[in-house]
């Protein structure tokens, strides 16, 4: 008889990178993100998904984690149940270990962070087509081949070839959209991908709600676009 | 395949887009954030935002006009201007930008691009590249010198030496303007460009004399550009973001179509 709620999406702050977008993005699409920056917050352990966004290296982002006690948080979240949607470093940090200063990463997902293999020019900087592999719900509403806003020079090999959902080719190719379970990532930026980005992230929040009973409206992501 | 990026630039002073020639005799040309949603409409494929009001006491209105660019926006918006700490860069990264450009700091500490680097990712940190070209003599060009303070002051620094430095120490890309194109609209220093291009491994954004879709396909195919940036020929409508996508379509350079073209 009480109007359920959006739901509530825990993004994780460790100090780089441009959160706001990623907040406007996913408030866009009818999610009601909050901002957390320590593992103490009640809302991490609460929150139904996380969003792990950014920009930044993986051995600063890691010790910031650490420091704010977000890496136990953020395991403990994810085996409480918690949707975990990585977007660039944040998918990078879900494997073992970067070659990037020899970093050891949150270890949720087998796999290894490597530079992009055979690129032509490193960082990968600019609008690059996902190619999509196989079907999933993150995917829905992409269209195979939609150019996605890239910027980095290290991508994700994930151990198992069957969490790779969509690749993207500069050079070699790379795995640019991963999902396991409740794990998923993208190396691109969702939220600086215009219409196709919006169009994914309503489809994460969609996920979420429909596991956990939210009602939520989806707005058109082309007309939030514009 | 990666694509070839068309980016309006907005030059900010006092709150306002406004632009000039060769870095004088500033016009307004509107407001950043209205500028930025009409431009990411029409296909944009990213903003750059540049700050060339050096006044230190105007960056508290600086992140708000950042804010009220990056808000909705939905394509990336590089920043530049006046960031001289790795804090000040992360401020203006809390704003909503997505890369900053660093120039006049970067020249005077030029390890300031290493911290930068370390600390956000070298993806994160644009190198803005001023380049004056030097009187030639009969031998031939002699090359171009670093200006810096919006064009004002020269450094006795060579352009190219400068980009591979810069490119060494953790720049993830140069944005390269030649100050004698600049709001000339007589096309890009392809020159510069080639000199610049050929000797680093990140991608290097052309800025300074685009006058048509012409120089745009020149500046990628012989200049060697990754991505193409404008401000005049955008503000006063002399060329639509639609019509470049277009000519460098048909001139075999890949790029985001959007709407209808998609």
């Amino acid at each position: 008889m009480s109007e359920r709620v959006l739901p509530r999406i825990a993004v994780i702050d460790y100090g780089a990178g441009n959160l706001r977008s990623v907040m406007e993005a996913l408030r866009a699409v009818g999610a009601r993100p909050v901002v957390v920056d320590r593992g103490t917050d009640r809302r991490l352990a609460g929150a139904p998904a996380l969003v792990v966004p950014g920009v930044g290296a993986s051995g600063p982002a890691m010790r910031r984690l650490r420091r704010h006690g977000l890496d136990t948080a953020i395991h403990d979240a994810v085996a409480g149940g918690a949707w975990y949607l990585g977007i660039c470093l944040g998918l990078q940090l879900l494997f073992d270990e970067s070659v990037e200063d020899d970093t050891r990463l949150l270890g949720l997902l087998p796999g290894r962070v490597e530079p992009i293999p055979d690129a032509p020019r490193l960082p990968h900087i600019g609008w690059n087509q996902v190619e999509v592999r196989r079907a999933h719900p993150l995917v829905a509403h992409l269209t195979d081949g939609a150019p996605a806003y890239f910027v980095h020079s290290y991508a994700g090999r994930p151990a198992s070839p069957e969490v790779v959902v969509a690749e993207t080719t500069h050079g070699g190719r790379f795995a640019s959209i991963v999902a396991s379970g409740r794990l998923l990532g993208t190396q691109f930026h969702p939220e600086r991908s215009g219409a196709d980005g919006l169009a994914l992230l309503a489809d994460f929040v969609g996920l979420v709600s429909h596991a956990t009973g939210s009602r939520i409206g989806l707005p058109g992501a082309a007309a939030v676009a514009a | 395949m990666l694509l070839r990026r068309v980016i309006p630039c907005l030059d900010v002073a006092g709150g306002r887009v406004v632009k000039g020639t060769r870095f004088v005799d500033l016009v307004d040309q509107g407001d950043p954030a209205e500028l930025a949603a009409r431009y990411a409409v029409e296909g944009a494929d990213e903003l750059v935002f540049l700050d060339i009001d050096a006044a230190p006491e105007a960056r508290g209105t600086l992140l708000a006009a950042i804010r009220r660019t990056s808000h909705r926006l939905f394509v990336p918006l590089t920043v530049g201007g006046g960031v001289r700490t790795t804090a000040e860069m992360r401020a203006v990264l809390r704003a909503g930008a997505d890369k900053v450009a660093l120039n006049t700091a970067a020249v005077a500490d030029p390890d300031l691009i290493r911290r930068c680097a370390w600390r956000f990712g070298r993806q994160c940190v644009v190198v803005a590249i001023d380049a004056r070209a030097r009187a030639g003599t009969s031998a031939g060009p002699a090359g171009w010198e670093v200006v810096i303070r919006g064009g004002r002051t020269g450094t006795g620094l060579d352009v190219i030496a400068w980009a591979r430095q810069a490119t060494e120490r953790g720049a993830g890309e140069l944005l390269l303007t030649s100050i004698d194109r600049d709001g000339t609209r007589a096309g890009f220093d392809l020159a510069l460009l080639r000199a610049v291009t050929s000797v680093v491994d990140v991608p290097v954004i052309a800025s300074g004399g685009a006058g048509g879709v012409g120089d745009m396909v020149a500046a990628i195919t012989e200049g060697g550009a990754d991505a193409v940036l404008a401000a005049s020929i955008f503000h006063r409508g002399l060329v639509s973001i639609a019509q470049v996508k277009a000519g460098l379509a048909a001139a075999g350079v890949p790029v985001r179509r959007t709407g209808v073209a998609a």
